[in-house]
């Protein structure tokens, strides 16, 4: 499966060097042209009718991880957040570290030497270092550098019949969906970007769509789904199976509302079950996206995932379907000349 | 002028919703200006040529702060979050009216204390009983805002969305009284300035001016044990000098605080220590842009009554319409 | 002008955020020996141009930018007693500023000091806490009418702070962030003076990168450059800071790693140290914020970007302490980079 080798490939903000290898080599041979920018972000392009509107489909490619910082004299690597990570879900997890995937845990003073006012709080990054089992510094440095990058060495696997569990499904879901649709052909201009750097400030698809400057564009994200114990219906955000989520709002974006409509009837035209994003904090790469020069209308549609930059996040398979079909007929309507893009705003 | 600010404020438009503002002020100034585009973001751009071929942006935001939809409840309760920034403790006892003109109020949730009220933990309720009936007017992503009339307290008015109708205001009332324009001169009424300053930026953008300003409105320092700022109501538009987004360029202010001088308008110097304006934009697009602001003080802005002064306003007017005048280098 | 003079010189002048003339004209002036062209541009960015010796097809263009501008205070208001009220313009410790001499930069220069209660009229309580900023006031020994004759709202206020010479290499100033990085790039100036070098070198003075990174952005997207290196300061290690966060000072210049860094770029400065024994250290920043990098990187369709830094002690305060040979280190290492750069390395970024 797809969606299992995106995710369990590394790629860390800024260290994107294997997920996009990866990317590269599925779908170089589905498409007229493709490149990396000065940032690392990968750039494909399929050929079309330029009387149809130029679509840009984008889906970030990096992941949250960890970068090691220093180089302990007993072997032990310390390191820093990239991206946001939630800091209470790293101890005791397995990770990788750099491009030879040199295996590590991350350990912490077990809880016997610990007083009970101590286990009570949540621990401190300073508190925490990646063991790769090296002897001393002198050992570590020979595999490992200051500056490599780690992540979780989270397994993929399907739980339900219709769920599985992974790492990074933030935003590999959007990138697998994004592989499959270009796998078709349509007729009007398409270009896909794999972003970088997303999860460090939205830096990698504004750059890559800067001199694409398309029509159109929609984004495919892997967001949050709060339907779990604790929390109550109206802060869910989305709901796992409820089918892709579309953003009304965010922290970066109100999307251009007639792309919006389109959306919405291509997915009641042809029976897909879709709902809203219901929260409107956090961001994508959406919100760079649609700013650039003149501004570019653009919508964003995501697969709902839950407990999203953690080690091991959860979605389902009908979810991602749904998504991919969704986006399938959309620009199949698309190819058709089927909608008339007049700015209502 | 008060009618004009009466019937901006009194209409609908919050960020992403601004057609019926724009509509309003296109019957306006359509046919005393040489061109009227809308772009895609939905910026209305409203173009006057001038003697010169530097080019001059003015930037009024049209859209005003609101309440997005986010979930319907099987009791017909509507759960909410804001567009821009909305205190929830100035949503206590409000009522909304959405874009279709069906009216709520609102209420929160029991709270043990105070202290604990925010906006997920308050609803409006439009006196429909369930989830259907609810769903047949109000949709999940609509968006209310503020119900309140405009009101005319002679020397001061107070209204729902003075930030930024008096703005759009003053750019109205500088077209209508301008026989000539000594630079090409492109009047833009921007959108999504209050979730990030978005219509401005690509705006700029397109335009690639030479010279811009923003017209806005900002808080004052004159109310009892107000946060210290030296800006108050009633002692002339303000020209601003730093805030988040934008630190004057010293040109502008020069010219600004001239032309003030020699027209004889009262003015005052502005410091915000929050918050940002068009100005923010407009300042770094492409190679940059010298870019200033002209603010009109007003008083407890983003609740339902936001107050500035008559005389404010229509010193704003007289100092845009003077630097108008002004050739730009 | 030898390159602690220079950085004397522009540590004493005034520039905060916003109003930085009075150093993009010292800059221009010592710059003017070695470069070919400079311009100013719209936010006030002073952009030098030494061109390179290679033939148009064959011609990277290379940025490096420093910035001039220096955190300050700002008069909000004036009391009706004559005390100066005032905020902040960039990042203050507002700890370090009780007790200060200062400049007010109003229809003249006047001198004052911050002044806030006294201890001994303040209760128990208060005195275990941090002076707040909205406690604080500058009182000019003057009265209210004097006061306002002299001095408006918007004025800038500086920290008074002679430059001064330390033991050994070492020296202290206050906006040492990030003149020395403008230092850096005199120096850089002056050693490729000596080497060829095909590429057109801009030596950008960046302004307002204490609140925003503001002038890189435009500067950038004004020059379009191949190869953006942002030249700044970073802590200097000290007691009770990890060395984690810290480099020492006088080990050389700090090269930099993280998302906002071209990892090819950051290979071949390290290579180009290595090979002219420049000693050199290695920063790691998981953030891209903080620096004009941050800004060049995202610039239109995106630059490749390098960070070098220069140790510094007690950041954002008016004693700012840097070992000279840092400064001297990192310009040989970006001149020795400069002359090794042509089109095909140029081209080599854009593959991944």
């Amino acid at each position: 499966m797809l969606l299992a080798e995106l995710s369990e490939a590394i790629g860390v903000s800024g260290a994107e060097y294997e997920i996009r290898d990866l990317i590269r080599e599925e779908i170089k041979e589905h498409v007229d042209e493709i490149r990396t920018d000065a940032l690392g972000n990968l750039i494909v392009h399929k050929e079309g009718d330029s009387s149809l509107p130029t679509l840009l489909l984008a889906a970030h490619m990096d992941e949250i991880g960890l970068m090691v910082t220093k180089v302990e004299k007993n072997g032990l690597l310390s390191f820093k957040p990239i991206g946001g990570i939630d800091k209470r879900v790293l101890v005791s997890k397995k990770v990788v570290v750099g491009k030879d995937k040199i295996p590590g845990v991350i350990g912490a003073k077990a809880i016997h030497l610990q007083r009970p006012s101590e286990r009570k709080r949540p621990l401190k990054i300073k508190q925490l270092y990646i063991d790769i089992g090296a002897k001393d510094d002198k050992a570590a440095k020979k595999v490992v550098n200051i500056g490599d990058t780690a992540t979780f060495a989270t397994k993929f696997s399907q739980l339900g019949p219709k769920t599985v569990k992974g790492k990074a499904f933030d935003d590999r879901v959007g990138c697998s969906v994004l592989m499959e649709l270009l796998r078709n052909d349509y007729d009007f201009p398409l270009y896909g970007v794999f972003s970088v750097q997303e999860e460090v400030g939205l830096r990698g698809a504004g750059v890559a769509a800067y001199d694409i400057n398309p029509d159109l564009t929609i984004v495919i994200e892997g967001t949050t789904a709060s339907d779990v114990p604790g929390s109550k219906e109206h802060v869910y955000s989305t709901t796992v199976g409820e089918g892709p989520a579309l953003t009304m709002m965010d922290m970066t974006i109100i999307p251009n509302r007639g792309l919006m409509q389109s959306i919405i009837e291509t997915a009641e035209d042809t029976n897909i079950g879709y709902q809203f994003r219901r929260s409107t904090a956090a961001g994508t790469d959406a919100g760079r996206i649609h700013l650039l020069k003149e501004g570019i209308p653009t919508a964003v549609v995501s697969v709902p995932v839950r407990y999203i930059h953690s080690p091991a996040s959860l979605l389902n398979l009908d979810d991602y379907e749904a998504t991919k079909n969704l986006l399938n007929e959309f620009c199949k309507r698309l190819s058709s000349g089927g909608f008339n893009f007049e700015k209502d705003n | 002028m008060k009618k004009i600010i009466k019937r901006l404020t009194e209409t609908y438009g919050p960020s992403g919703h601004e057609k019926n503002v724009t509509e309003l002020i296109k019957n306006e100034i359509e046919s005393l200006v040489d061109e009227v585009k809308i772009d895609k973001m939905g910026n209305m751009i409203a173009f006057k040529s001038g003697n010169s071929d530097k080019k001059v942006m003015l930037a009024a935001h049209m859209d005003e702060i609101g309440l997005i939809v986010t979930h319907i409840d099987e009791n017909g309760f509507i759960r909410f979050s804001n567009v821009g920034g909305v205190s929830p403790y100035v949503l206590l006892g409000e009522r909304v009216i959405f874009g279709n003109g069906v009216e709520g109020v609102i209420d929160k949730e029991k709270l043990d204390s105070i202290k604990e009220l925010k906006l997920s933990k308050m609803y409006i309720d439009i006196g429909l009983s369930n989830e259907e009936e609810v769903k047949e007017k109000v949709q999940i992503g609509d968006v209310a805002i503020y119900k309140r009339e405009f009101s005319d307290l002679d020397k001061r008015l107070v209204a729902k969305s003075l930030d930024n109708r008096v703005g759009c205001a003053i750019l109205i009332e500088a077209i209508k009284g301008l026989k000539e324009v000594a630079n090409d001169t492109y009047f833009v009424f921007t959108v999504q300035e209050e979730v990030g300053i978005r219509g401005a930026q690509t705006s700029a953008f397109g335009i690639a001016p030479d010279f811009g300003i923003a017209v806005d409105v900002t808080a004052t320092g004159d109310t009892p044990e107000a946060k210290i700022m030296a800006v108050s109501l009633g002692e002339g538009p303000a020209i601003k000098i730093k805030d988040r987004s934008l630190i004057t360029h010293p040109k502008v202010k020069e010219l600004m605080v001239k032309v003030a001088e020699r027209e004889e308008i009262p003015y005052q110097f502005e410091v915000l220590e929050f918050g940002g304006t068009d100005a923010g934009s407009i300042h770094l697009t492409r190679g940059g842009v010298p870019t200033g602001v002209l603010s009109i003080p007003a008083r407890y802005i983003h609740t339902p009554s936001e107050m500035v002064d008559c005389g404010d306003v229509e010193y704003g007017v007289k100092l845009l319409s003077a630097i108008l005048q002004e050739e730009i280098e | 002008m030898e390159s602690k003079d220079f950085l004397k010189s522009l540590s004493n002048k005034t520039g905060v955020s916003g109003t930085e003339e009075e150093i993009t004209k010292a800059v221009k002036e010592v710059f003017g020996d070695y470069i070919d062209e400079s311009r100013t541009d719209a936010l006030g960015n002073l952009i030098t141009l030494k061109r390179g010796e290679g033939k148009e097809s064959d011609k990277p263009q290379i940025m490096l930018a420093a910035h001039i501008d220096e955190i300050g205070l700002m008069v909000k208001e004036i009391d009706e007693k004559g005390f100066l009220k005032f905020t902040t313009v960039g990042g203050i410790d507002q700890r370090t500023l009780v007790g200060q001499e200062v400049l007010v930069y109003g229809k003249e220069v006047v001198k004052g000091i911050i002044g806030a209660k006294p201890p001994h009229v303040q209760d128990k309580k208060e005195q275990k806490q941090a002076i707040k900023l909205k406690d604080m006031y500058i009182d000019l020994g003057r009265n209210v009418k004097e006061v306002k004759g002299l001095v408006e709202v918007g004025d800038l206020i500086v920290v008074t702070r002679e430059f001064c010479d330390l033991e050994g290499n070492r020296v202290s100033g206050k906006s040492l962030d990030d003149r020395a990085g403008v230092t850096m790039v005199l120096e850089c100036l002056k050693e490729l003076q000596r080497l060829k070098h095909a590429s057109d070198v801009y030596g950008v003075a960046t302004v307002q990168e204490e609140v925003g990174v503001r002038g890189a952005t435009t500067s950038t997207y004004g020059i379009v450059p191949d190869i953006g290196i942002a030249i700044d300061v970073c802590h200097g290690e000290m007691p009770g800071v990890s060395d984690e966060e810290t480099a020492n000072l006088g080990e050389g210049p700090v090269i930099f790693l993280g998302p906002q860094v071209h990892p090819k770029l950051h290979k071949k400065l390290k290579r180009i140290a290595q090979e002219f024994d420049i000693s050199y250290q290695i920063g790691t920043s998981t953030s891209p914020r903080g620096t004009d990098a941050f800004a060049i990187q995202v610039t239109r369709s995106g630059i490749p970007t390098a960070l070098v830094s220069i140790p510094l002690r007690y950041m954002h305060t008016s004693v700012e302490t840097l070992d000279l040979n840092d400064i001297k280190k990192g310009g040989r290492l970006l001149a020795n980079f400069i002359s090794q750069v042509d089109s095909e390395f140029v081209e080599g970024l854009r593959c991944f």
